[in-house]
């Protein structure tokens, strides 16, 4: 089964570790995440100005390329992507007026009215593919692994966008059972990580991530998983940082959820990329047993 | 920390073109808060700020606009949305930062300016961060 796939651009390059793992844990699971033609930059944050029309063209032009590539339905793996995407398409089916203005200005041949439906790998996971199917997939289970699995922002606010319970959302943890982990439950799950603050403040995001870490870590984790490279930035550079003023803070690993998927699916580690993550997984997987092969990856940083 | 400003509120102030103008830019109605604070204690950033979330409202639909532009809480905001999501009366609070960023952004005062942002960091930012923080912090 082929499915519409929207990657974005930091998937291309710095977390090419998120993406490449997705592609082979889907094609093992009989899906083919296909790429959007002449897909554009989302924009990377949506607009929230009534008035400010023009950054929503970036959005709508890439769900109209998707309508004329023939598909209903388009899988994002960024939790950005997916917020931007999503709302855009929620104004183009709410607000009549916009939607007209946006039409006529984007002169790519067709009308769009927000026919398209824009989920998250996750959902895919959990609704077409389902937990049970998937556990019966797995060739590795992740057993042993305790991992704290953190939402972050942009996959559960605004709460029309949601993938899952706004207050409560289960889909990561459900996701870490199904492959075997254990997840860890912490109360700083959907805390928000400093977001772009990182860019005017960089100085700064190692108090915004101060609480999250600490509270995975008090909670038993051994690694944390996420589905955005922007957390991964903040959390990685936050790590480092709070490493050298706290006393007895432990670093991590970060890892992503599709590197984990591909993982349990025996792909190998070698589509995970590792040597990108922030906090070497390398030591921890061998620990647990689940690196299958033994070979090392250089992380970035070059410390391993 | 929240700091002290002492402010004066006159019925022109109310009627003043900046009230007008973040009501129309963020769509929210400014007169639905009842200044409960949920928006403050929810939101992470809120100990970095010299005015809280909740102040930010109340001095906007005062007109107060001096005041805000004095301060820092709206650059620091990071639009995560944990006020609107918890907010009792279905205020949504980021647009009225992003309303007020905005104000500042179309007079052509950039936030942030790319050429400050030293070569190391800017190499070393992934584009995510980039594309938002630019998105945000420049007209």
């Amino acid at each position: 089964m082929s499915l519409a796939y929207y990657p974005g651009c930091t998937l291309k390059t710095r977390a090419r570790n998120l993406e490449e793992p997705a592609v082979a844990s889907m094609e093992a699971l009989g899906f083919k995440l296909d790429e959007v033609p002449r897909w554009n930059c989302c924009g990377a944050v949506y607009s929230l100005a009534d008035d400010d029309l023009i950054h929503q063209v970036a959005p709508v032009r890439n769900l109209i390329r998707v309508k004329k590539q023939g598909k209903n339905e388009l899988v994002t793996l960024c939790a950005f992507c997916l917020n931007t995407l999503k709302r855009a398409n929620l104004l183009m089916r709410q607000d009549v007026a916009k939607r007209d203005t946006l039409n006529a200005f984007i002169d790519e041949g067709i009308d769009y009215s927000g026919e398209v439906k824009v989920v998250h790998l996750l959902e895919v996971l959990r609704d077409e593919v389902g937990w049970a199917a998937l556990s019966q997939k797995v060739k590795l289970p992740l057993r042993g692994l305790k991992i704290a699995p953190y939402y972050g922002c942009t996959l559960l606010r605004p709460r029309e966008i949601a993938i899952d319970n706004v207050e409560n959302p289960t889909i990561l943890g459900e996701f870490l059972k199904a492959l075997g982990a254990s997840p860890v439950d912490f109360p700083e799950s959907t805390r928000c990580c400093g977001s772009y603050q990182v860019v005017s403040s960089p100085g700064d995001i190692a108090e915004y991530t101060r609480p999250i870490l600490n509270s995975a870590l008090k909670n038993g984790a051994e690694a944390m998983v996420l589905t955005c490279p922007l957390c991964d930035y903040n959390l990685g550079r936050g790590q480092k940082e709070l490493a050298k003023k706290q006393s007895g803070f432990r670093e991590m690993p970060l890892l992503y959820f599709t590197q984990l998927l591909a993982l349990a699916l025996g792909l190998g580690p070698q589509v995970c990329h590792f040597e990108l993550n922030h906090g070497s997984p390398e030591s921890l997987l061998k620990e647990k047993h689940l690196l299958s092969q033994v070979e090392s990856f250089q992380p970035i940083g070059g410390q391993k | 920390m929240t700091k002290q400003v002492p402010v004066t509120i006159s019925p022109k102030r109310l009627r003043r073109e900046f009230v007008k103008k973040v009501k129309e830019l963020s769509g929210q109605n400014l007169q639905l808060c009842y200044q409960c604070g949920m928006c403050t204690g929810n939101c992470p950033a809120a100990a970095n700020m010299d005015i809280s979330p909740r102040r930010i409202i109340e001095m906007a639909r005062l007109g107060l606009e001096e005041e805000i532009a004095d301060s820092k809480t709206v650059w620091i905001c990071a639009s995560c949305l944990a006020c609107a999501v918890n907010c009792p009366r279905g205020f949504d609070l980021a647009k009225v930062m992003e309303a007020i960023r905005l104000l500042t952004l179309r007079k052509n005062i950039d936030h942030v300016r790319p050429e400050d942002i030293p070569p190391q960091e800017r190499c070393d930012l992934p584009q995510i961060a980039m594309v938002s923080g630019l998105r945000k912090f420049t007209g």
